[in-house]
């Protein structure tokens, strides 16, 4: 059975901090066509803070709940309450698992989905986050009964990869680029492209602590 | 960027500070990093009144706090909400047992953070209700009000509401003016020039010399029509004819005329506008009752203007005589 061990799961904090770190300028400058430019600069100043809240001995849960804190209580934006409640709520569902497989994911990303759903009120469609998350939590919990981890892994970056490319096409509906209409279609969402990079890297960093 | 900064990454940091110590007569830090209160709140009896959101918009938010108009302000990074927490704090040191309105403007973020801090505070036993400002006409049609941003209309909600709780106005009475002053009040911006927030170091959005962005919005949303850079008494024709007919403003009514600038534009060129803005209405038979000119809401350096006007009753028009004592608007 493929699993992991929650308490040796920070690198995979880690490595997702590291990649929004990297792509802090990209993020930045998608926000700007059409939101404010500042999507890659907030992201990255709450992740930085959290890296330095993380040590390498805490569980895969403990991290991702001190992330979570970081952005929902130091943060702000959208963006802090929206991954804040996101990371507490993948935290929440394996708080009490001594080890991760692909069940205890499904309910992890089931949590977080769900919570956000509620706290953002937005739609499939809207051109948000939820284009993203919505088809990758499905696929995956879909996935589970058939497939191993790893591939259903697999599955949920490909499909959120698809989801994230889908905003290109829409008008956005919810957030501060609501405003524009028509306008703002033809880019992709700054909050769709940061949730794929976020799964990217969670879904690569766990197929890597399974094959370990 | 030609700017007066330090690091870019920490101008929220460094303006506070700044501020508080040019201001210790009326300002003071309040427990948060994020937050800072009247130096008299919160006030025994007096229901509380909480504002909040992103940075780079001085004198908003902070520059509201004081004597009749607002206790508590959380504050944002630039053009971006506060957070939760900050929010919640800003509500603790606003209330004085008698409740606390919190009066912001209409966007996302702080749509988000204001709603878990008011889950959050129900815990402590104090009440919060909000009212949030939707003056921004371009933002969104009239059949989608409620979808619409608030901009510089939010000063003379924070005026209303602040001058209802110190006569000593409870909750409801203090919520339901403050809806009425933003529901009577119409809002447009003209944008000639962008602006940069200092950590991304370049403008995100362009406005071409020689054009002119009509309804743009105060994070630089982009408006509803570009359009070639016209004469001020045009722009004041294209402001004055979007908002009457929205509320609409009818020949007789009496109002209030805020005119802000963005941040880059010379005081001077606001009186120009004025000026025309003030023939407008004049020929439309509506009586200017109080203006304000100045920078009261702007957007760091861009360049442009916000017009406001609002239409008053008598209610308003005592609310909005009491005299009050703040950094960004002071009334005798």
């Amino acid at each position: 059975m493929e699993k992991f061990l929650n308490s040796e799961g920070s690198q995979i904090v880690f490595n997702l901090i590291n990649e929004i770190n990297l792509n802090r300028g990209f993020l930045s400058e998608i926000d700007g066509a059409i939101g404010d430019g500042d999507h890659g600069i907030n992201m990255d100043k709450g992740f930085s803070i959290a890296k330095n809240k993380i040590t390498k001995e805490m569980s895969l849960s403990d991290s991702l709940d001190t992330l979570g804190n970081v952005l929902l209580f130091e943060i702000g934006g959208s963006i802090g309450p929206l991954y804040g409640t996101f990371f507490k709520s993948l935290s929440l569902a394996s708080k009490n698992k001594y080890e991760i497989d692909k069940f205890v994911f499904l309910d992890m990303i089931k949590n977080a989905y769900e919570k956000v759903v509620e706290i953002g009120n937005a739609k499939v469609g809207d051109k948000t986050i939820i284009d993203t998350l919505e088809p990758a939590y499905y696929i995956f919990k879909k996935s589970v009964n058939n497939k191993n981890f790893k591939k259903s892994l697999e599955l949920m970056i490909e499909t959120a990869k698809k989801g994230m490319d889908s905003t290109r096409d829409l008008v956005a509906k919810v957030g501060r680029s609501a405003r524009l209409g028509e306008r703002s279609r033809g880019v992709l969402d700054a909050g769709a492209v940061s949730c794929y990079i976020i799964l990217k890297s969670l879904g690569e960093s766990i197929i890597n602590s399974i094959d370990n | 960027m030609q700017r007066i900064i330090n690091n870019p990454d920490l101008v929220v940091e460094d303006m506070l500070e700044g501020f508080l110590k040019a201001n210790p007569h009326i300002i003071e830090k309040a427990g948060h990093s994020r937050v800072l209160k009247y130096k008299n709140a919160p006030i025994k009896g007096k229901v509380g009144i909480v504002t909040g959101g992103g940075s780079g918009h001085k004198p908003a938010f902070i520059g509201y706090i004081g004597k009749n108009m607002v206790d508590s302000v959380a504050v944002g990074e630039i053009f971006s909400s506060p957070t939760a927490k900050a929010f919640f704090e800003a509500f603790k040191v606003a209330d004085g047992g008698m409740g606390v309105a919190c009066l912001y403007g209409n966007y996302a973020g702080d749509n988000l953070n204001v709603k878990m801090a008011i889950e959050e505070v129900k815990n402590s036993g104090i009440e919060v209700r909000t009212v949030v400002a939707n003056d921004d006409v371009p933002s969104a049609p009239k059949e989608n009000k409620a979808k619409r941003r608030g901009v510089a209309g939010e000063v003379l909600m924070w005026k209303v509401g602040g001058a209802k709780a110190a006569l000593g106005g409870n909750l409801d009475e203090v919520i339901n003016i403050s809806q009425k002053a933003i529901d009577n009040t119409r809002s447009i911006g003209i944008g000639v020039s962008p602006c940069t927030i200092p950590s991304v170091g370049k403008p995100n959005f362009k406005i071409e010399p020689g054009k002119m962005e009509i309804g743009i919005g105060h994070h630089g949303e982009p408006g509803i029509k570009i359009d070639n850079l016209r004469t001020a008494d045009k722009m004041a024709e294209i402001s004055v004819n979007t908002l009457l007919p929205d509320l609409p403003f009818n020949s007789g009514d009496e109002v209030v005329v805020l005119v802000s600038g963005l941040g880059a534009t010379p005081v001077m060129e606001l009186y120009i506008y004025f000026n025309e803005v003030a023939k407008l209405l004049f020929n439309k038979n509506l009586k200017i009752y109080k203006s304000h000119v100045g920078n009261y809401f702007t957007s760091l350096e861009m360049m442009g203007v916000t017009l406001s006007i609002m239409k008053l009753d008598d209610e308003l028009k005592q609310l909005i005589d009491l005299e009050c004592k703040t950094v960004g608007l002071t009334q005798f």
